[in-house]
């Protein structure tokens, strides 16, 4: 049974057949669209390495069948910079060492663009790490994380303020 | 994971014929149904799609001035309606307890409901389990058992419900709506899960082919939003299933309780409305003497089944915590760390 899905991924419509109703939208990105930026770690929804963006909000790409996403707008890693003007959560990440060995960080900043849009944060750092506790870093960077997520707030929030100006 | 046939229905109607088929499951937010279908411990032949169905995802007002909430919504929208909060605080802050962000934002209030056990034998294809494998034993009977119930369980299964989220509700008298093959009918939460007996596999009233398509809470249990918590003790702050978890709603007039409502999650199959408790309450002035003797009265049936007394106990102390808390009024906004029993406060001090 070949099934075809129509959803956009980083901003690009793409019709994809679907072979085998089994695929993730994780193996879908990974195997088939070649976006290998989205990691798998434990492919069971208990790491957040997998994490994109799925119409604006965080979930794990390992526990979304990628079937379901018909119509669908998808958000990875590779889509967040502009050219070579990084996301200001990534450039956070790089200011605060938020990562050492990296696997866990493309789930870790995709989830802190969701967590920030959100809008509940407040700069509360308390806040900020029960909202990451969805994304495990095994080399336990996680000071460097919290305070990357906090500084990307506040700078997100002043350019929209900037903005609304 | 074993192949399967993918179907999206585009009515409630052709869902449930759908469903009706034998070897089919409806797929929600897939958060439970995909991690089971990995794992070689659920094997359906026919997913059945009804994420795409219309007219599930709203959080409507009844005509009574209750809520009615569709079964697709997703556990986060739930809890960041601020209509929806301030009105059942505890639902609110049981479901921002539960999981994490992206889970949350995949998650349905119907697949919540549904969601299995987490029960380690269950999880692995290689033990004997009775609730996966009917007559085939039960592995936690001898085995890890520490987390498993204290109440309402079987010498066929021990296995509780994990969700945060059935408690408050089942506390505050929620009624799930189900469309089926032949008719449409509701049932009060309370009613909904079974307890294992002699069947652990059934642990609904559902039949083959029924959809949760909503569930509605009552104008009067709003009534109970200036008084009542959440409470979860976990193994870790965050991101972790309830060790022992209670929801405690209090209406206080001139100094006496008037009514009370409370539940306790992961302690039995099913989300445990303490009704004994609750009864010695009214009339009660909201202090601890009375919260421990509603405490002592909701545990009376426990037993241990396994390495687990330790539960009653934290059961008894959790219920008299969150009645404290509930008395002294419904925090707003939430705690930064949503249930937890160490949060900043007062009487958690010595903590
Ligand atoms: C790592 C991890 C941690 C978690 N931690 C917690 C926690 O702390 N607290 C907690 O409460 N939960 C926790 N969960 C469980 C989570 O809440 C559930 O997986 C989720 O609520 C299930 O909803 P879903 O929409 O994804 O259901 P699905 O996985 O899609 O479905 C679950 C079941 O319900 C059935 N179903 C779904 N919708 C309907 C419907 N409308 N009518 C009839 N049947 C239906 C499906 O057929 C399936 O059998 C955790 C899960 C994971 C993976
Ligand atoms: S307690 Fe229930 S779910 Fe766990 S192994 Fe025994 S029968 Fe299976
Ligand atoms: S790979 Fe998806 S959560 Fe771990
Ligand atoms: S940086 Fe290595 S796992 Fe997080």
């Amino acid at each position: 049974m070949t099934l075809s899905i129509h959803l956009t991924v980083n901003g690009a419509a793409q019709d994809v057949a679907l072979d085998d109703p089994r695929v993730t939208l994780l193996d879908l990105l990974r195997e088939r669209l070649h976006l290998t930026g989205t990691k798998k770690g434990c492919d069971r929804g208990q790491c957040g390495a997998c994490t994109v963006l799925v119409d604006g909000r965080r979930v794990n790409s390992c526990l979304t069948l990628a079937a379901s996403l018909e119509g669908a707008e998808v958000l990875t890693i590779e889509g967040v910079a502009r050219g070579d003007e990084l996301h200001p959560v990534q450039a956070a990440f790089i200011a605060n060492d938020g990562f050492q060995c990296g696997y866990c960080t493309p789930g870790q900043i995709m989830s802190a663009i969701g967590l920030i849009s959100e809008g509940r944060l407040d700069g509360d750092p308390e806040r900020v790490r029960e909202g990451m506790s969805g994304n495990l870093c095994r080399c336990g960077a996680y000071a460097g994380i919290t305070n990357a997520v906090l500084e990307a707030e506040a700078t997100m929030s002043e350019t929209a303020k900037e903005a609304a100006e | 994971m074993k192949p399967f046939d993918y179907v999206r229905p585009a009515t409630i109607e052709e869902a449930v014929q759908a469903g009706s088929m034998e070897g089919s499951a409806f797929l929600a937010g897939g958060t439970n149904l995909l991690d089971l279908m990995k794992g070689g411990v659920v094997e359906p032949q026919r997913i059945v799609d009804v994420t795409h169905l219309p007219d599930l995802s709203a959080i409507d007002a009844t005509s009574d001035g209750g809520v009615r909430i569709g079964a697709l919504v997703r556990n986060a929208d739930l809890a960041n309606d601020a209509d929806f909060a301030g009105r059942f605080p505890a639902v609110a802050e049981a479901l921002l307890s539960g999981a994490s962000g992206q889970l949350r934002n995949a998650a349905t209030v119907g697949g919540n409901l549904l969601q299995r056990t987490r029960c380690r034998y269950f999880y692995d294809v290689a033990s004997a389990c009775n609730k996966r494998e009917p007559g085939s034993g039960c592995d936690a009977r001898e085995g890890e058992n520490d987390g498993l119930a204290v109440l309402g369980w079987s010498d066929r299964c021990i296995a509780t419900h994990p969700s945060d989220f059935c408690v408050p509700l089942v506390a505050f008298d929620a009624v799930v709506e189900i469309a089926g093959p032949s008719r449409r009918r509701e049932i009060a939460l309370e009613e909904f899960h079974r307890l294992p007996g002699e069947t652990p596999e059934k642990e609904s009233v559902l039949e083959p082919g029924e959809l949760i398509v909503a569930v509605r809470l009552h104008a009067e249990s709003i009534a109970f939003c200036a008084n009542q918590r959440y409470l979860k003790v976990r193994e870790r702050t965050s991101y972790a299933f309830a060790v022992v978890s209670a929801a405690a709603g209090l209406i206080v007039e001139d100094g006496r309780i008037t009514q009370a409502r409370l539940a306790l999650g992961s302690v039995a199959p099913k989300p445990w409305r303490a009704r004994a408790g609750e009864n010695l309450l009214a009339g009660q002035k909201p202090e601890r003497a009375a919260f421990e003797r509603a405490a002592e009265a909701a545990l009376a049936e426990a037993k241990p089944s396994g390495d687990n007394a330790y539960k009653i106990d934290l059961a008894r102390r959790l219920i008299v915590r969150a009645f404290e808390r509930a008395a002294a009024g419904t925090p707003n906004p939430l705690p930064a760390l949503p249930a937890s029993p160490f949060a900043h406060s007062p009487e958690a001090a010595h903590v």
